[in-house]
């Protein structure tokens, strides 16, 4: 047992008015530790109180049980035996008529009351206690927030867990909530209030019981909240939100019916006021009201609804119309937030009273006066605005008429469709005779809106209602009357199109009702077989005949992929058949003739929008895509026909873009890229003499993206399966140094004197093979087996010193995908990752950068041009060790370090002995790329070493990266001699920091600040390091806006502000302006002891800064003068004086 | 004495919509000048900062007002001049004179120095409208007026809002 001092110590700390709140609440977790703990019980911890809870000095009462309250709150889970709970609740009970020490009781009620389980729970009698207490002594509104809040926390609390016993009180408890809601405004308590109606109102289900007296009441109270609108301003820290501070009101509103004759009015009469809030609150009230009042009490509001849901549809002023250039959907409004809403609960009226609603409609007096007067609409751009507007209404709403009920459509269609067919002057009869004057706009856009509605309502009711009861309904006998001539007339507006006379907005709807008619599910469809063929034909002659019209074409294309894309979904295999010989076997065969009336990308768009609406459409065209890419290819290398090398890399590009994603996409489809891969490969075998071309580099890079992407979604078998082959060609290819590479010795010949030609003297057919087998290469799997990677390393080994990037990425790949140990070591050809770094690193890439420019001692006796030669094969050397040391780092080898410790070797080569011949710029041209490789190394690659290419990737590998290099760079920037060592150091540190994960950097901040500030300062003299500059300014501001890092921030302000100020001017590019004023605006925070000094400084270069030629830049410097300035007034009021005085100089 | 509101119920205007920025153009010219004016649109200019001035007396900005719209405003980069013309609410307003102050203080903290500004109450809205004008465009009394702290608390309560 704890002694009874220490206890009373730790209350009188909490009672004492001169405590801080840390104390006290030390003290009550003190407190509560020791009953949790059973050192003290809470019996004698209440005799210890005793003085505390009784006195007649309210401030002590007050303290006292507040203690007690908050440390009931803190014991919840501790088991309490039932007297003590017992007494205890008596306690707070009879506490809640001391106004005075209100604020603990309601802690300790509430505390009591939401225990669970069985660690002693309030008695059913004293909850009932409570209630009364409660009921009897609390004035809700004239509490203060936070015990308002506590007291609706209450009565919630006891609704919810005692509902059995609160229930007879009805007399009282209802007019008591009603009453300690009446006035309240703060969010936080309407939010618990609106919620207390809603379980109240539960508690009485019985309509006629209790509760219907006081339903007015209790709305009364509700009512006066809605429409829900703050007026707080923007910056009060509010945890409710405004959504769902409306929502609960919303679910209070509907919680029963006996409020509906209160509430709908109410809504009604919101509905039609002006305020845009109001409104769209409002319908969303009636959305969620209907449902929960049910459809017999809503019946009697039908008509006032529909006559408010009408005015708003017809005339909602925010609904505008898009402009012509804009329009995508034909004639589309963009429908305002308002009018979304007002549908919504049409249909909702929809689903209740559909019978009465339509029965309105059908004798709406606007509505008919729209579709009779349609013949005036006979063309789009005639049509007033306001009328427009109108015609889209009435669409609407026969769109949804149709699409509720079986019922409302067939009275739809008998009210509304003769008198469009009259306007579009059709008849049952295929009459030709109407096809001599344009159709009618107005008509025929409500006819699809029609249509477009029978066919929702058919896909929705297609689960539960057969095929018969629709077919015999009368709507449907009236469709497929007309529906042959409706054909006619919707084909009949894209004819004429070609002589520019109709509007988009014509062409859409024409289209549209074709899809339409089209897409009737099938087993019940009005149109028969030959007129969906030749609707189909009708699509199908506009998507390869008419390109001209674009709008047209794109329109026409869609419905062919949504026909598609519906006739792949459902079972109807005659739909499916016409389908495919008359759209699939058509564009089949178009891209297999050499048809050049439609250029070639819209040949590529059609087959990827079709295609990829079912497997065996793309099948089909892949067949097609495949001989034209052969034959363009062939005709590249044969002729160097540059009309096929064009043709050729948008076929490439289709097959990675969209072709091969799609395959991958569905799955279980890796032949087909097997197949291209191989097919490619076969077709290089084939062709022995390639015919250069100038424009080859464009074709070859698709080439080889189409070629990885394959590659590396086959199975790693199939791999194997390429790369032999690959090889097997690469070997045959005889002016390749393959046989040569074979023989230990003479390849080391082979290196040292192909390295010396350069990439020119590689016929093209070679570069071809080489780049495509290095695409391969790096896409492999680590699965795949290589067979011979000895060759192939020194063939890119090789290859890699003359400047061929590819070939590097390939040696980084192989490296980072070869197995650690082979366990059977008898085959000859298999090759570990050990033997290869060995390879590397006795071959000429490793000797030539440990050898450093000015000790090439064969250079040293010959003329210039060998030493700039052998300069850039050490550039080479350098990038291609780079791609290796990617490859080592990314799985984690502990020889990356002997390949840093050799880059940074290079990139610090002393080359000040003047005796060489060659120019200070060459010798830079090393050192730069021995300071770009630490980018290579630390950024991310799209063309290898990913996970789409199936790289080794140990998490953290750029970490580890930044914590070798940074020590050693950090030790030789101290050590370094001369400005241009120093430049080159800072590079790589810059590119190694801006690489790495922001949280790494952040956790080294002290040590990298002076560093970034410093290779700011160096590397902004030079323009071509622009990107750098902003990637370090980049990482300098994510360590400035991380908070914990601010004391560091904060001992180098002087240095970082007198660099953002420089850089705020830096003229080279926008964003590093933009970023450094943003800097600053963060560095104003710091405490202003420190930033104070470098006020005046800021404030006057920001003056500069606000004639900054760029916009965003001038807005940064506003933001941040503000900061500025707002900041100097609060602490130093008497200094506006001079500042204003420099501001007022100009009026 | 109970100082009531001037215009106790002003009405309310809707605000004329925002357009977002266009998103940053890709083949950007990084020495292009974007000179400032309103020609291109209201709202794409920085000038659209001093519509969002809180009212002294409302929670709503002088747009919501009508006090400025985007015909009062003329600007003239190449000479650098800029003028403002506002229409108090009410004839009789005494906030006219802080209003024109806050404008005057948004401008200078936003425009670079080389530029005039020339702030006016619109002819025929005020009943001592010269004698605004006079006071607004007079450096020493504006001067005079921003060392006193209870008006340029003010200022700056009306400001808070426009540098969101």
């Amino acid at each position: 047992m704890a002694d009874s001092t220490h206890c009373v110590k730790l209350i009188e700390s909490f009672v004492d008015s001169s405590s801080t709140p840390a104390q006290q609440a030390a003290s009550i977790d003190a407190i509560a530790a020791l009953v949790k703990n059973d050192m003290l019980t809470l019996e004698s911890l209440v005799r210890e109180m005793a003085m505390y809870l009784t006195t007649t000095d309210s401030f002590l009462r007050a303290r006292g049980t507040l203690l007690l309250g908050e440390l009931l709150a803190c014991l919840a889970s501790k088991p309490l035996e039932s007297e003590t709970v017992l007494s205890l609740i008596g306690f707070f009970t009879e506490r809640l008529a001391d106004w005075k020490a209100l604020h603990g009781a309601l802690i300790g009620c509430l505390a009591l009351l939401r225990r669970k389980g069985n660690v002693g729970v309030v008695s059913s009698s004293k909850a009932l206690a409570v209630a009364q207490s409660y009921l009897q002594n609390v004035q809700v509104q004239s509490l203060r927030q936070s015990d308002r809040k506590l007291c609706f926390e209450l009565l919630g609390c006891l609704l919810e867990r005692y509902p059995d016993d609160i229930v007879h009180l009805d007399d009282v408890l209802i007019p008591g909530i009603c009453e300690s809601i009446d006035g309240e405004k703060d969010p936080e308590c309407l939010m618990l209030a609106f919620h207390i109606v809603e379980v109240l109102v539960h508690l009485y289900p019985d309509p006629t019981g209790p509760l219907a007296s006081f339903a007015t009441d209790l709305f009364e109270n509700l009512s006066c909240y809605f429409p829900i609108h703050f007026t707080h301003p923007k910056g009060e820290d509010i945890d409710v939100k405004k959504e769902e501070l409306s929502r609960t009101l919303m679910v209070a509103f509907a919680s029963t019916p006996l409020f509906e004759p209160f509430a709908i009015p109410l809504l009604l009469e919101k509905l039609s006021s002006s305020l845009p809030l109001a409104k769209v609150e409002s319908l969303k009230y009636l959305s969620y009201c209907s449902d929960k009042y049910g459809a017999a009490r809503m019946a009697k509001h039908v008509k006032v609804i529909w006559s408010a849901l009408k005015d708003i549809i017809y005339t909602s002023p925010e609904s505008v119309l898009l402009l012509e250039s804009e329009i995508v959907d034909g004639m589309s409004f963009q429908e305002s937030h308002t009018v979304t809403e007002a549908l919504i609960l049409l249909q909702k009226v929809f689903c209740q009273n559909s019978d009465l609603l339509i029965d309105l409609i059908v004798i709406d007096e606007d509505i008919k006066k729209t579709v009779d007067s349609i013949y005036q609409f006979k063309e789009y751009t005639g049509i007033p605005l306001a009328d427009k507007q109108r015609l889209h209404a009435v669409g609407s709403i026969l769109y949804f008429s149709a699409k509720s009920s079986i019922g409302s459509c067939n009275r739809v269609f008998e009210a509304f469709f003769p008198c469009l067919i009259n306007a579009l002057g059709i008849s049952a009869e295929n009459s030709v005779a109407l096809l001599s004057s344009p159709c009618n706009f107005g008509a025929t856009y409500l006819c699809v809106e029609l249509l477009a509605g029978c066919r929702a309502l058919v896909v929705r009711t297609k689960g539960n209602a057969t095929s018969n009861v629709i077919v015999q309904e009368a709507w449907c006998d009236i469709l497929c009357t007309y529906s042959t001539s409706l054909t006619k007339l919707f084909s009949f507006t894209l004819i004429t199109g070609v002589d520019g006379s109709t509007q988009n907005a014509c062409l859409h709807s024409g289209v549209k009702g074709l899809q339409i008619l089209a897409t009737f599910p099938g087993d019940f469809s009005p149109i028969s077989k030959s007129v969906y063929e030749s609707i189909l034909l009708k699509l199908i002659s506009v998507v390869t005949g008419n390109c001209k019209d674009a709008f047209l074409w794109k329109l026409a294309l869609k419905a062919l992929v949504e026909v598609g894309s519906f006739v792949d979904k459902s079972e109807d295999t005659e739909k499916a058949q016409s389908f495919n010989a008359i759209v699939v076997d058509k564009i089949a065969s178009f891209m297999l003739c050499d048809d050049l009336s439609m250029p070639l990308p819209l040949k590529l768009e059609i087959i990827s929008s079709i295609g990829t609406t079912g497997l065996s459409y793309m099948q089909k065209f892949l067949q097609g895509l495949e001989c034209s890419l052969l034959a363009s290819l062939s005709g590249v290398y044969v002729r160097g026909d540059p009309e096929n090398l064009e043709i050729a890399t948008s076929l490439l590009e289709c097959y990675s873009c969209d072709v091969l994603p799609w395959f991958d996409s569905i799955g279980g489809q890796e032949e087909v890229q097997f197949h291209f891969a191989l097919t490619i490969w076969g077709q290089i075998g084939n062709i022995l003499s390639f015919c250069a071309s100038s424009q080859e580099q464009k074709l070859l890079s698709a080439a080889m993206t189409a070629m990885q992407y394959a590659v590396g979604r086959c199975l790693a078998e199939n791999q194997t399966v390429i790369i032999d082959r690959a090889f097997g060609i690469l070997l045959s290819t005889t002016s390749l140094p393959i046989n040569d590479l074979m023989d230990e010795i003479t390849s080391v010949k082979v290196e040292g004197y192909k390295s010396n030609d350069d990439l020119g003297c590689m016929s093209c057919r070679e570069k071809w093979i080489i780049s495509l087998f290095a695409s391969v290469v790096a896409a492999l799997r680590p699965q795949a087996h290589i067979a011979n990677v000895k060759v192939i390393l020194r063939l890119f080994l090789t290859t890699q010193l003359s400047g061929h990037v590819p070939s590097a990425q390939a040696l980084g790949s192989i490296i980072n995908k070869l197995p650690v140990k082979v366990e059977n070591m008898d085959a000859s050809n298999v090759f570990s990752l050990e033997d290869a770094i060995d390879l590397i690193f006795s071959s000429r890439v490793w000797s030539l950068c440990n050898e450093g420019p000015t000790n090439c001692s064969v250079a040293r006796n010959n003329n210039e041009t060998s030493i700039r030669n052998n300069l850039l094969i050490q550039s080479h050397a350098i990038e291609g060790l780079a791609w290796i040391g990617k490859g080592l780092l990314m799985r984690g080898h502990e020889k990356v370090k002997d390949l840093i410790v050799t880059l940074l070797s290079c990139l610090l080569s002393n080359h000040s002995e003047g005796s060489l011949p060659c120019t200070e710029q060459e010798f830079l041209c090393v050192m730069r790329s021995a300071a770009d490789a630490f980018h290579i190394l630390v950024s991310d690659s799209e063309a290898c070493l990913n996970k789409r290419l199936h790289a080794t990737i140990r998490p953290l590998y750029k970490q580890r990266l930044f914590s070798i290099v940074l020590p050693i760079i950090l030790s030789l920037i101290s050590k370094a001699d001369s400005s241009i060592q120093r430049a080159m150091l800072y590079r790589a540190f810059a590119n190694v920091v801006s690489g790495t994960p922001l949280s790494a950097v952040l956790s080294e901040a002290k040590k990298l600040i002076p560093i970034l500030v410093d290779s700011l300062f160096v590397l902004s003299e030079d323009i071509l390091n622009k990107d750098i500059v902003y990637c370090i300014l980049l990482v300098l501001s994510g360590i400035m806006t991380d908070k914990k890092r601010s004391e560091v921030v904060e001992e180098n302000a002087h240095i970082i502000v007198r660099r953002l100020i420089a850089l705020m001017s830096y003229p080279h590019m926008m964003v590093i302006r933009e970023t450094a004023i943003q800097c600053l605006t963060a560095m104003s925070e710091l405490p202003h002891a420190r930033i104070y000094p470098m006020r005046t400084q800021v404030l006057l270069s920001l003056l500069k800064t606000l004639d900054d030629p760029k916009r965003a830049v001038r807005l940064e410097a506003v933001k941040c003068r503000q900061a500025c300035v707002s900041y100097m007034e609060f602490i130093y009021p008497q200094l506006p004086r001079v500042h204003i005085a420099i501001q007022s100089r100009h009026i | 004495m109970v100082v009531g509101l001037i215009n106790a119920n002003p009405v309310v205007y809707e605000k004329k919509e925002r357009r977002p920025r266009t998103g940053p153009v890709v083949l950007e010219d990084e020495y292009a000048v974007e000179s400032i004016d309103h020609l291109v649109n209201f709202s794409l200019t920085f000038l659209h900062h001093i519509r969002d001035i809180k009212d002294p007396e409302h929670p709503y900005s002088l747009e919501d007002l009508k006090v400025i719209t985007e015909d009062a405003i003329e600007v003239d980069d190449k000479r650098s001049y800029v003028r403002v013309t506002f229409t108090p609410t009410v004839e009789h307003c005494s906030m006219a004179t802080v209003i024109g102050l806050c404008l005057r203080v948004k401008l200078m903290r936003s425009l670079p120095s080389r530029y005039k500004v020339d702030i006016r109450v619109a002819p025929g809205t005020h009943a001592t409208e010269a004698a605004v004008n006079k006071q607004l465009n007079d450096k020493e009394r504006v001067a005079a007026a921003l060392e006193n702290p209870n008006l340029v608390g003010m200022v700056d309560d009306c400001l808070a809002p426009s540098f969101e």
